[in-house]
Formats: C-alpha cells, sequence, structure tokens
C-alpha cells in the first residue's frame, strides 16, 4: 500500500545497516581506484561505460558514413562494416546501457535513495566493477587480433558466428565470448549487491511501496538480468565447446565454403532460442531503469506527485514477468514451428498493455502540474516522445503476421534505435543534468545543455524516423551497400546521405555534454544540498557530495512515499520522506482542500 | 514551450511524411494483400494513437507551464481513469492482434494444391530444386555434397527426376501456390522478394517453408535477408512470374539429376584441336599473350573456362560496347558448337603446364593490397587458389596487367553487368568495395605476391638442393 498523506506512521524495518562497518580509505589509491564506496564504484562504471560507449558511438558513424556516402572510403571494406555493426550493437546494449544503468545509476542512487550507508556486500561491489573493466579490456583488445574484431552481427548467431566467410573467426568471436562472459561473472556479483540491498538495507520506515520509481526499475531490472544472463552466459560456453572442442550443440553437418565441416547434428535455433531467453528481458533490463528514473524526474520538475504509483509498480512487475514469456518474437521468421507464432504474438501483444499505462500516467503525471521546464524535463519529455513512437512501431513487428515483410528491415533498425537506444539514452542525460549537482555539488550549464538536448532530440528523431519507410520499402539491413537494387529507389541513397549527416551532428554535439560535464565540475554554479527541492533521500544528506557512508550520524527515518509534491495543506511545495509530519508546515492546520492555497 | 511546439510539429510531420513520403510498401505481387491489410491497421490504429497521446502530451506542456502563482494539484490516483485507459487499451491490442492471428492461420498452412520449389542457400548464391514428373523430392543431405552432387542427392529413385537450377534465376507460374522449402549448405540466409511480402529464414541442418500464390507477372529480384558474411550484400538472384506455358517450356530445358549426373566430362584429347584456334592468340601453352591482350589460360580451372567460354558463347559476355578485348574474344567462342566441345577445350587447356610469371605492373603497395584483399580470400581463397563451392575462380599466378584491367571493367560494368551472368552481376557489387584507381593497383600487386604452384614446386626443389 502506498502511503499517499504524510500522517503515516514508519514501519519498524528488521536488518537496519545502520551500524555497518565500513572500509574507510586511507591513501588516494584506496579511496579512488580500490574503493568499496558504492558511490565511485558508480563513477567508476560510469566513466567506463562512456569511455567504450564513445568508441561504439564512433563505429555507428564509421557505418553511416559507408552508408550515406557509399563506396567513398577504402577503409570501410564489408569486412570492417560488419565488425563495425556487431560491436556497435553489442558495446551499446550490454557494456554502456546495462553497465551505465545498473552499474553506475544502480550503485549511485540504490544505497542513497534506500537509505543505506552503502551495498549489502562493499568488497563484492568493487570486483564487480573489475570485472566489468576486464571484460571491456578484452572486448577493446578484439579490435587489434588477427582477423579483428567479431562481425556476426549482435547476436552472434551460430553458425556464422564461428563459421568462414565471416569477419573475425579467429581471435575475434573468441574475445568476444570471453568478455561476454568475465561480463556476466562481473554482473552477478553486482546485482546480487543491488537486490540484496534493496530488501534488506532500506532504512526505517521505506517500505517497498515508499521506493522510488528509480529503485523499483533498477531493482526489478536487475532481478531479470540475473534470470536472463545465465542463458547467455550457457549460449555462449556452447559455442566455446563448439568452436574449440568440437562439439556440436549449435553446429549442424555443413560446408565451410565447399569443405565440410566436423560438425553434425546441431541446432542452430537452439543458440537462437537461448540468446533471445536473455535478449529480449535485456531490452527490459535497459528500459525499466529508464521507466523508473524518467518517472521520478518528471514528478520532482513537474512538482506533482507520480501518477498511478502502485499501478506504475504493478506495471513494472508485469513487464518484468511477462518479458521472459517473449522471446521468440524474435524468431518469428527464424524457421522455427511457425505455429509458435500465434504464442509469442499474443504474450508479446499483452506486454503492450502495461507499457502503455506507464506511458499514461508519465503524462498525466504532468497533466495539471507546475511544470518547471529544466533540462532534466526537456529530457524526459523527449524520452516521452521518442518511446512513444518506439512503442508502437513494436505492434509491427510484434504482431507475428505484420513482422514478415518488416522483419530484417530497416523498420527493425529504426524500431529498436527509437526504442531501446534513443530512448534510454535521452533518459541518461536526463538522468546526468538531474543528479550531476549531487554526485558534484555543482550545475550543469543550462544553455549548453538546452543545445545538447535539442540537437541530439530532433537529430536522433531524423536518423532514425525515415529508416521505418525504408523498412517499408523492403530495405533489408546489416548491408555493405545496395548496388543497384531494382526494387529500392534512387531516392533512399539521398535518404541516407541526409541520415548520415544527421549523425554526424549528433555525434558532434555529444562533444558539447563532455565540454559541459568537464567545465562545470570546475566553474558550475554551486548546487547546495538540494537544487530541484526534491523529495527523495540522496537530496536530503548531510553533506553535497555525500561523503562514504552517504548520512549522517543518524540513518533517516522515512515517514512517506517520494511524490509528496504540492501536499494540500503543506507550506512547502515539497516534503522530503525524512521529513516527520510534526515538522510539515502548514498553511492552515484544518486545511485539506486538494492542490489549491487556502491562505 | 518550444518543447511542446516541437511535439506538436514532429507529431503531426511524422504522420504528414507518412502520406508524401515517396517510400512506402514495393508494388504487392502475391496473394498477400491481407498482410498489407495487418499493416494498414497497425498504422491507422498506431497512427491515431501516436497523435493522440503527443497532442495531448503538449496540450499538457502547454497548459501546466510553470507559474509561480499555481500549484500541481495534488492527484496520486483515478481509478476509474485508470481503468478506463486499461480497458480501452487492451482493446485496441486485441484490435490489432485478431486480424493478425488469422492471417497467420493461413500463412502456416499451405494449400493442398500448392506445387513445391526446393530454395537452397549458400554463402553467396541461391539454387533451386524441383520434384520433377513425380511430384517428390527426392532424399538429400549436406553429407552428400561435392563438386560433382552440389545438391547432396542421395541415391533416392524419386530423385533421378528433380529438376536442379544451379543458376539463382527461378521461374514460377503465375497464379499458383507456391509452396517454397528452404534448405541450407552452409549458415543462416533468408530468401526474400520484397513484393510477395513472405519470407523465412534458411537453416542448416534442417528444413523450413513457406508459401504465396504469384499473381503479377514480372521479374523480382531475390535478396537474402539473414547476415550470412562478408558478400551478404551481393547475394542476389532473380524470379521470373510467367504463364504457365513458358514455365513448363522452361523447365523442360533444365537438366534433372540423372542428366546432371550423366554428363559427360570434358575429353581433353577431343579439345586438343579445338585449342588450335585459342592459341593464335593465348599461345600453344595457353601462356598468354599481353601484346595481343590475350591472358594466360593455363592453370584455371576447367569450370571457370567452361562458364566463361559459355558466357562469351552466350553473348552474356564480350557484348559491351566498352569490353574491346571481350568483343574480339566472342567470335571465337561462337566457334565451338556445343557444350561438349566447350568441355573438351576447357579439359585440354588444365593440361598445359603452368608457367610462372613475372609482375609487369609497379603501380600498387602489396602491403596495402593485403588488406584490401581480405574480402577477396572470402571466395578466392586465402592464397588465391580459387574456391569451386563461391564460384570464385583462381587468381594467383594470373597475369597482373588481365587482373587490373578485369577489376576495372567490373567496377565501370563493361563485364559482369549481363543479367545472364549471376556470378559477374555479384563480381560487380564486390569490386566496388575497391573505391579508386589505387585500391585496384594495391590488391593486384597482392595478388602478385600470392605463390604460384610452379613457383612453390622450384622453391621446393631449391630447398632439396641445399639439403
Amino acid at each position: 500500500m502506498a502511503d499517499h498523506g504524510q500522517h503515516s506512521v514508519p514501519h519498524a524495518q528488521a536488518g537496519e545497516f545502520d551500524n555497518m562497518e565500513l572500509v574507510h580509505p586511507r591513501t588516494f589509491l584506496g579511496k579512488y581506484v580500490w574503493s568499496q564506496d558504492a558511490k565511485v564504484i558508480a563513477i567508476q562504471y560510469g566513466i567506463t561505460a562512456i569511455a567504450i560507449g564513445l568508441v561504439a558511438l564512433v563505429l555507428s558513424i564509421l557505418m553511416r558514413l559507408q552508408l550515406g556516402f557509399p563506396n567513398t572510403f577504402s577503409l570501410i571494406d564489408p569486412a570492417s562494416y560488419l565488425q563495425y555493426v556487431t560491436m556497435h550493437g553489442m558495446i551499446m546494449v550490454v557494456y554502456l546501457l546495462t553497465a551505465l544503468f545498473l552499474g553506475a545509476f544502480g550503485n549511485y542512487l540504490i544505497p542513497l535513495m534506500c537509505g543505506a550507508r552503502d551495498m549489502a556486500f562493499p568488497y563484492l561491489n568493487m570486483l564487480s566493477y573489475w570485472f566489468y573493466l576486464a571484460a571491456v579490456l578484452i572486448l577493446m583488445a578484439s579490435f587489434f587480433v588477427p582477423g579483428g574484431a567479431t562481425g556476426a552481427g549482435w547476436t552472434l548467431y551460430p553458425p556464422q558466428a564461428i563459421s568462414p566467410g565471416t569477419p573475425g573467426i579467429d581471435g575475434g568471436i573468441l574475445l568476444m565470448l570471453a568478455s561476454l562472459s568475465v561480463f556476466i561473472a562481473g554482473f552477478t556479483m553486482g546485482g546480487l549487491n543491488y537486490v540484496v540491498t534493496v530488501l534488506q538495507a532500506r532504512t526505517r520506515g521505506m517500505t517497498l511501496m515508499r521506493l522510488p520509481l528509480t529503485i523499483w526499475g533498477i531493482f526489478m531490472a536487475t532481478v531479470m538480468a540475473l534470470l536472463a544472463f545465465p542463458a547467455l552466459l550457457v549460449a555462449i560456453l556452447m559455442m566455446l565447446c563448439d568452436m574449440l572442442l568440437g562439439t556440436s550443440f549449435f553446429m549442424p553437418e555443413m560446408l565451410n565454403l565447399g569443405e565440410h565441416s566436423i560438425h553434425e547434428g546441431g541446432s542452430p535455433l537452439l543458440y537462437q532460442h537461448l540468446f533471445w531467453f536473455f535478449g529480449h528481458p535485456e531490452v527490459y533490463i535497459v528500459a525499466l531503469p529508464a521507466f523508473g528514473i524518467v518517472s521520478d524526474i518528471l514528478a520532482t520538475h513537474a512538482r506533482k506527485n507520480i501518477f498511478g504509483y502502485r499501478m506504475m509498480v504493478w506495471a513494472i512487475i508485469i513487464i518484468a514477468v511477462l518479458s521472459f514469456v517473449v522471446w521468440a518474437h524474435h524468431m518469428f521468421i527464424s524457421g522455427m514451428n511457425p505455429y509458435f507464432g500465434f504464442l509469442f504474438a499474443t504474450t508479446t501483444l499483452i506486454i503492450a498493455v502495461p507499457t502503455a499505462i506507464k506511458v499514461y500516467n508519465w503524462v498525466l503525471t504532468l497533466w495539471r502540474g507546475n511544470i518547471r521546464m529544466t533540462v532534466p524535463m526537456l529530457f524526459a519529455i523527449g524520452f516521452i516522445f521518442t518511446f512513444v513512437n518506439g512503442g508502437l512501431s513494436g505492434l509491427f513487428l510484434g504482431n507475428v503476421t505484420v513482422d514478415v515483410p518488416l522483419a530484417d528491415t530497416y523498420f527493425v533498425v529504426g524500431h529498436f534505435h527509437m526504442v531501446m537506444a534513443v530512448a534510454p539514452v535521452l533518459v541518461v542525460f536526463g538522468a546526468m543534468y538531474h543528479w550531476y549537482p549531487k554526485i558534484t555539488g555543482r550545475m550543469l550549464d543550462d544553455t549548453l545543455g538546452k543545445i545538447h538536448f535539442w540537437v541530439t532530440f530532433l537529430g536522433t528523431y531524423a536518423i532514425f524516423y525515415p529508416m521505418h519507410f525504408m523498412g517499408f520499402a523492403g530495405v533489408p539491413r546489416r548491408y555493405y551497400g545496395y548496388g543497384e537494387t531494382g526494387y529500392i529507389a534512387d531516392s533512399m541513397q539521398a535518404l541516407n546521405a541526409f541520415m548520415s549527416v544527421a549523425a554526424i551532428i549528433v555525434a558532434l554535439v555529444q562533444l558539447v555534454f563532455f565540454y559541459n560535464l568537464v567545465r562545470s565540475y570546475f566553474r558550475g554554479r554551486e548546487a547546495g544540498p538540494n537544487p530541484w527541492q526534491a523529495t527523495t533521500l540522496e537530496w536530503q544528506t548531510e553533506h553535497t557530495p555525500p561523503r562514504h557512508g552517504n548520512f549522517g550520524a543518524e540513518l533517516p527515518v522515512v515517514y512517506r512515499w517520494a511524490y509528496d509534491y504540492s501536499v494540500p495543506g503543506a507550506k512547502q511545495d515539497y516534503l522530503p520522506q525524512n521529513m516527520a509530519p510534526e515538522e510539515v508546515e502548514r498553511t492552515d492546520s484544518t486545511s485539506d482542500t486538494r492542490g489549491r492555497r487556502t491562505s | 514551450m518550444a518543447i511542446a511546439v516541437a511535439v506538436i510539429v514532429l507529431a503531426m510531420g511524422s504522420v504528414l511524411f507518412f502520406f508524401v513520403s515517396p517510400w512506402y510498401l514495393t508494388p504487392l505481387a502475391s496473394n498477400w494483400g491481407t498482410i498489407d491489410d495487418t499493416i494498414q491497421i497497425t498504422l491507422w490504429v498506431t497512427g491515431a494513437v501516436f497523435l493522440a497521446v503527443n497532442l495531448f502530451l503538449a496540450y499538457v506542456i502547454i497548459r501546466y507551464r510553470f507559474s509561480r502563482r499555481r500549484r500541481s494539484q495534488y492527484d496520486p490516483e483515478n481509478k476509474s481513469l485508470e481503468l478506463w485507459l486499461t480497458g480501452l487499451t487492451t482493446l485496441g491490442i486485441a484490435g490489432l492482434l485478431a486480424p493478425g492471428l488469422v492471417v497467420w492461420a493461413s500463412f502456416v498452412s499451405p494449400p493442398e494444391d500448392a506445387h513445391e520449389v526446393e530454395v537452397v542457400g549458400q554463402q553467396w548464391h541461391w539454387s533451386f530444386r524441383l520434384p520433377g514428373e513425380d511430384g517428390r523430392f527426392g532424399a538429400a543431405h549436406n553429407r552428400f555434397i561435392d563438386d560433382r552432387n552440389p545438391f547432396g542427392m542421395v541415391d533416392d529413385p524419386a530423385g533421378h527426376d528433380d529438376i536442379l537450377i544451379t543458376a539463382p534465376h527461378l521461374l514460377l507460374p503465375v497464379d499458383r501456390p507456391v509452396k517454397m522449402v528452404l534448405r541450407s549448405k552452409d549458415v543462416l540466409h533468408n530468401v526474400k522478394v520484397a513484393n510477395f511480402r513472405a519470407k523465412m529464414d534458411m537453416v542448416p541442418g534442417q528444413t523450413s517453408y513457406f508459401w504465396f500464390t504469384p499473381t503479377v507477372l514480372g521479374e523480382y529480384e531475390i535478396v537474402c535477408a539473414q547476415l550470412c558474411g562478408i558478400a551478404h550484400f551481393a547475394m542476389r538472384g532473380r524470379i521470373e512470374v510467367v504463364e504457365q506455358e513458358t514455365f513448363d517450356a522452361w523447365l523442360a530445358d533444365q537438366p534433372t539429376y540423372a542428366e546432371f549426373a550423366a554428363l559427360e566430362p570434358g575429353d581433353p584429347e577431343a579439345g586438343a584441336s579445338g585449342y588450335t584456334s585459342c592459341a593464335a592468340c593465348h599461345g600453344a601453352e595457353g601462356q598468354g599473350n599481353q601484346d595481343l591482350n590475350a591472358p594466360k589460360l593455363a592453370g584455371l580451372d576447367a569450370w571457370y573456362l567452361e562458364r566463361q567460354l559459355e558466357l562469351f558463347r552466350s553473348g552474356a559476355r564480350g557484348t559491351h560496347e566498352d569490353d574491346t578485348y571481350g568483343i574480339q574474344m566472342r567470335p571465337f567462342a561462337t566457334m565451338l558448337p556445343d557444350r561438349q566441345a566447350i568441355a573438351d577445350v576447357a579439359a585440354y587447356i588444365t593440361t598445359l603446364p603452368d608457367q610462372p610469371l613475372e609482375a609487369t605492373l609497379d603501380a600498387g603497395d602489396p602491403e596495402r593490397g593485403a588488406r584490401r584483399y581480405r574480402t577477396c580470400a572470402n571466395c578466392h581463397g586465402q592464397q588465391g587458389e580459387g574456391i569451386r563451392a563461391t564460384n570464385g575462380p583462381r587468381l594467383a599466378g594470373m597475369p597482373d596487367w588481365y587482373l587490373r584491367r578485369q577489376l576495372q571493367n567490373f567496377r565501370e560494368g563493361v563485364r559482369g553487368r549481363h543479367r545472364e551472368d549471376p556470378y559477374g552481376n555479384q563480381m560487380v557489387e564486390m569490386a566496388q568495395v575497391l573505391v579508386d584507381e589505387r585500391a585496384v593497383n594495391d590488391v593486384v600487386a597482392y595478388i602478385a605476391t600470392l605463390p604460384q604452384p610452379a613457383m612453390t614446386v622450384a622453391v621446393v626443389n631449391a630447398g632439396d638442393g641445399e639439403e
């Protein structure tokens, strides 16, 4: 039950970590490198993820150069192009978005927003980051081995992933699989930590139904990831066996450019089932934290409670559960038994209902609000628009019949970039503008932020919206060039060039963002402890940025849910979660009129 | 405010773009108008929701913009509103799903009277098999595939009359439902003709299928829609939808498996006399003559020589007006009367001694060329030895001046554009990877460094001598 009023009594909470022993670092290395402070680990995760994300961004520009201006750059041959496609996809989905939402935002926000001093297992938490870093380095190394990185597509489908004719079938694919294994091991350490912390280390009064939606999103995403990644790990290990030990899990009897292979009897479709059993939840592993974070940004900056909190929580849970039974909608035309299409189209379209509810509730949160058009709010609105677009195009691909002509075309590329690339990344940006003041104590520059927002928002739409039309026209994806394909209109080339120019502009404007991050760190306006006048616990810390241990001598006690904005009768337009009922200044002790000032 | 305007403009603009953009579904040429209908329904429903949600969002942003004199309304829940929205959404979703499932039910069940065509995918070609007069396919398996049995036919009586089409060109009779049975020799592929709407992956180790009825006469391109490696983008084919009579006549011309297996290999002795007219330019030992622009022939595989001679003879090569030397070659090829004569000459050429060649060009940088060559290696082999399965002829030991001219011809479409030259078509696409003159020179320079068989022998002998 959510308590919406200010009269609730805190629940006593078992398993408090108030007396948790923290390892306080004594040296520079201990503080910034081998740190066990979740906040430092969060920043390590964040910087590493963004650094590798930049590599993936450059790869996407290289792809766009080839598509927009084919046969111009002698650096880009078909092998390189496929390597860019593969590495861009894998890095963005796993090494950037997953790591950023769970590793960076999860680490920073879970202890603070739950009212804990740190993660439940700080040492394991630190180890999780170092595994992640190792995974990233192994992945980067694959660019430099003979044959280069793998070019099998981010889905790494066998047989091609380990068969001749595909780039990087020696070192490249091996390092990719190794890197993913290390990533999963590291993530499991981190993920168990996040789950235990949310379940066991919440402060007094922080019931589950008082948790900010950010934490709900990150928490459920972590639970999903803990259940989904093992499927990927299993698939990876089986593929490694096929590759190195000559087993035939995924490898049927086939030819390798004319030579008979050593394999027989394996099933390529088995891999696809395992991969998408991970891969589909992965979409929501990225989306749910974004859903949560955007909810909090909207509520805070619209000075309004989140609309339908309980529905929002249940929608997150239902989406998380359903997302484990929709995976084969990625395989409608994979050659699996086509009768599966009935089941998976149905489950897939059912998942649209809770997702739609979330969208309605975001808009209804703004409704009758008092919207401060801050930079985080701009990004949040940009997210809603983009996500609505991407969500609706999902109804095409999820509905098995409609999927047939559109599968493996640019419609798919447009769809998933809208829904799980641009939309979550807009949230990432919004979240950075939102929490940067807490992390550094300084505000990011507003003007630079707005430039960054407008170019990114409009630019990404210009890149990805037209792709849907290329998809309708049947333009296949993962093509190095189109040559003279009769049914593809020549005007498509002009469109491709346009999208490439837009992509380059969007990539360049990210420099403004990085400049803003660095400049504001030294010269930004002092933020104070709670510049957005937000209710959640991270804004109520004694110090900004919060020190190791997060809170002062006493852990905060929570008296209310996270969304007491503009509560009728209260003088202040926000009531922090840890503000005791008796501390609330009232405009009129008898007033209970809703949303109207009575004095 | 700007963001509200942006949301309105983008939302309306997106819908407008749909109506004015020249890019939409390709003209339908099959029975799957029902698939287009489901797309239409989805477009209308999602379009309406897209506009409604975003315009309401924009309205809210304007109406509830920040004001110091106002406070938000405290409004945690509204059960009836939430229920209404959930109910309406569920209805909308059901409205989308139901027609989708109905059409899917017919998609998964080919009609009883559908005739069958097997499509075989391989890196990076299509081939086809039709069941022949008995209407049944003979058993086939990847295990039995070799140069003389490219379909992997098992010794099965039902297979003897199966019709084998090795070129990626298929004819289909109009208005007759066809079940496409899909098989792969190597990795995943997906046979796609945009105008037919239906498509399906082909998976090694199993068969898959889809069906459709071609309804419009004409010619349609096959593309591969499942990433299958380096030349995925160049894996093309063609389906012609024709009247039943045309189809029957075409089918009668195609070889059955029995005929295919009974083909006599070329006879070098018979070919020796045919070669005399070649020798004038290409040399008595097939060593070539740069002054006459006649390339070396010795060392080439018979299958490649046969194909090129047939292309010359049929006019699929050597007819482009800018292909000066190809035009010169054509009359000589037409002097060979039939397939057997061609096979004999080709067989004779393979008996000629393969002499190593000196490089004649020094324009390129072999080190840069090595990187360029990694694309070529997939079909022509790491050592340029040629791979029959990919239809890539031998390159190592071939004259560099000739390779350069052919690469230029391919890049410019002087060679390989003819519709009856599918492997040439593919090479036209692949040659675009070499973006300029320098890239061509580099790769040719690299090929010149690849070991030539005769040289290998010489090196081994030298090694022996030192012992």
